[in-house]
């Protein structure tokens, strides 16, 4: 299974062994990685499940789509060059190892 | 064991607020009671994913089981509370075993209204609350040719949307003048009316159901209306709202107005008795008249509601204060709905409801109070914004696609809107 970085608020980090096909968000959610809300259970509507993408990843992942882009305009904290709703990132063994950093608030 | 806190009920409200106790440092037991077998489960996609196929039930969990360990929660499924003694703080399951609490939290949520009408409880007939409802309809839908669906209301017509998806025949039967009639104005009916009618589903609007008949094999076979008409189908699925579960707290001398009554920290007047999610009545500052007590059946007012009971249980009460908001997905539509609109609101169109994507607003007193939004996600989390900072806007301003919403938080004269 795919490890998953999650680098935390506090600066510590979760790594979770994630199961291929569900989402970083959801991996978040069961395993209790706090800082991803994902108020509306991941059907792209509510923009709390930001994370912050490491650079090296960014180009592994497929662009977001005209709804999550949209939603990123919104998100609480600061938008960057790596932001994505990780309810949008399905998990796949290309992602072994994939890094996302939990923003400092999601509403 | 130490009488801690008890749960009655495993769904958003529940699970949100044994996860708030903890964050917010309750110590005591906690334990959550679920009457289904599934463990606690994300529910929006059972009308969606789910029934598109997209996604499977074991990907529905909302927390893996290390959760409930790591947070000592004892999650205990297919357990039903069948009376509770306020008394002796007691409360008494399905099997005859009695739990003592500390703190206790109705939060049973809802159940689909039944369909009271001849033939009403057909075999063929269903209902869609449950992840079983939603198996029930993906396995129906794998045979069926052609299904009525009764009641366009967002379960309705979400179901009606992934059936047809599917490739099925759809009718859809709502008994009153327009779509979703309940909860939108007139133009979002319209949209959808025109979506579904372009997906090629059959609407029927202000008919009423006489009764459902059978066939020879004694399943649903047929709806039949008040005006005459009769509708063939293979199955019927029924969503014409739900009735709170607030029996419980009925029998237990709480007081009730088809859901319990409780106020802004989902407190009942029993100082060790909470409720939250479908099943509460609470008085919401963003309803029009802020002092009565509302119902509002979603997810975001479930967890907010549960966040605010949770700090009661830490000692450190505070009140439900979230801007309520709403969505469902059809097709490739994606409305959202910020706050609460009433018939009588001023309506102010922003964007293209021919292109299908648009906001409308809703002005009570030249304040926004409500925004609906098609396929304008960025609009509608500024329009939360907008309705909680309870800004004063020109219909102008709010009509014309250059003007800036952003600017409308920014609290300087300078910024306020043009006339």
């Amino acid at each position: 299974m795919p490890a998953i970085h999650y680098l935390l608020q506090d600066g510590s980090t979760r790594t979770i062994d994630a199961p291929l096909g569900r989402s970083v968000m959801e991996v978040a959610i069961l395993n209790n990685v706090r800082g991803i809300d994902a108020e509306c259970g991941g059907c792209c509507s509510c923009a709390t499940c930001h994370v912050y993408v490491d650079e090296a990843f960014m180009a592994r992942l497929p662009a977001p789509d005209e709804m999550e882009e949209e939603l990123l305009e919104g998100v609480a904290s600061e938008r960057r060059s790596g932001s994505r709703l990780s309810c949008q990132i399905v998990i796949d063994a290309a992602l072994d190892g994939l890094t996302v950093q939990v923003p400092a608030r999601q509403s | 064991m130490t009488a801690g806190l008890l749960i009655i009920g495993a769904s958003y409200a529940g699970m949100q607020l044994a996860d708030a106790a903890r964050a917010k440092g309750y110590a005591g037991p906690i334990t959550l009671l679920g009457d289904e077998a599934a463990a606690p489960y994300q529910r929006p996609p059972l009308s969606k994913g789910l029934l598109l196929g997209k996604q499977t039930p074991e990907g529905l969990t909302i927390r893996a089981p290390a959760y409930f360990e790591e947070q000592r929660i004892a999650l205990r499924l297919q357990s039903t509370a069948v009376a509770i003694d306020r008394g002796a703080r007691q409360v008494t399951l399905h099997n005859g075993e009695v739990l003592a609490y500390e703190w206790l939290v109705l939060a049973t949520g809802a159940r689909s209204r039944p369909l009271q009408v001849p033939g009403g409880d057909l075999p063929g007939v269903h209902g869609l609350r449950s992840l079983d409802d939603a198996l029930a309809i993906d396995a129906m839908a794998r045979s069926a040719r052609r299904v009525c669906v009764i009641g366009g209301g967002f379960i309705g017509l979400e179901t009606a949307s992934a059936l047809r998806t599917r490739g099925l025949d759809v009718d859809v039967i709502e008994a009153g003048a327009q779509l979703l009639g309940r909860v939108v104005p007139p133009e979002i009916s319209e949209h959808f009316a025109r979506l579904h009618a372009q997906q090629g589903v059959q609407l029927h609007c202000g008919a009423s159901v006489q009764a459902l008949q059978a066939g020879p094999d004694g399943r649903v076979a047929a709806v039949l209306l008040a005006d005459g008409r009769r509708l063939a189908c293979d199955a019927v699925v029924v969503g014409i709202g739900v009735l709170a579960n607030d029996e419980l707290a009925q029998a237990a001398g709480l007081p009730c107005e088809q859901g319990v009554l409780v106020d802004a920290c989902g407190r009942t007047p029993d100082p060790w008795v909470l409720a939250a999610g479908d099943c509460a009545r609470f008085p919401n500052p963003y309803g029009a008249d802020p002092a009565q007590p509302l119902r509002l059946e979603s997810i975001q007012a479930a967890n907010d509601l549960a966040r605010a009971a949770a700090s009661v249980i830490a000692g450190q009460p505070a009140p439900y204060q979230a801007v309520p908001w709403f969505w469902s997905d059809q097709y490739a539509s994606k409305l959202q709905i910020a706050g609460l609109g009433l018939p009588g609101d001023a309506r102010v169109l922003r964007g293209s409801p021919d292109e299908g994507r648009f906001s409308l607003f809703l002005l009570r007193a030249g304040r926004v109070v409500c925004v609906h939004s098609i396929n304008r996600p960025a609009e509608h989390l500024l329009a939360r914004k907008l309705i909680e900072s309870r800004v004063q806007a020109s219909a102008a301003a709010l009509a014309d696609p250059d003007f800036a919403l952003k600017s409308l938080l920014d609290s300087s004269p300078a910024a306020a809107p043009r006339a």
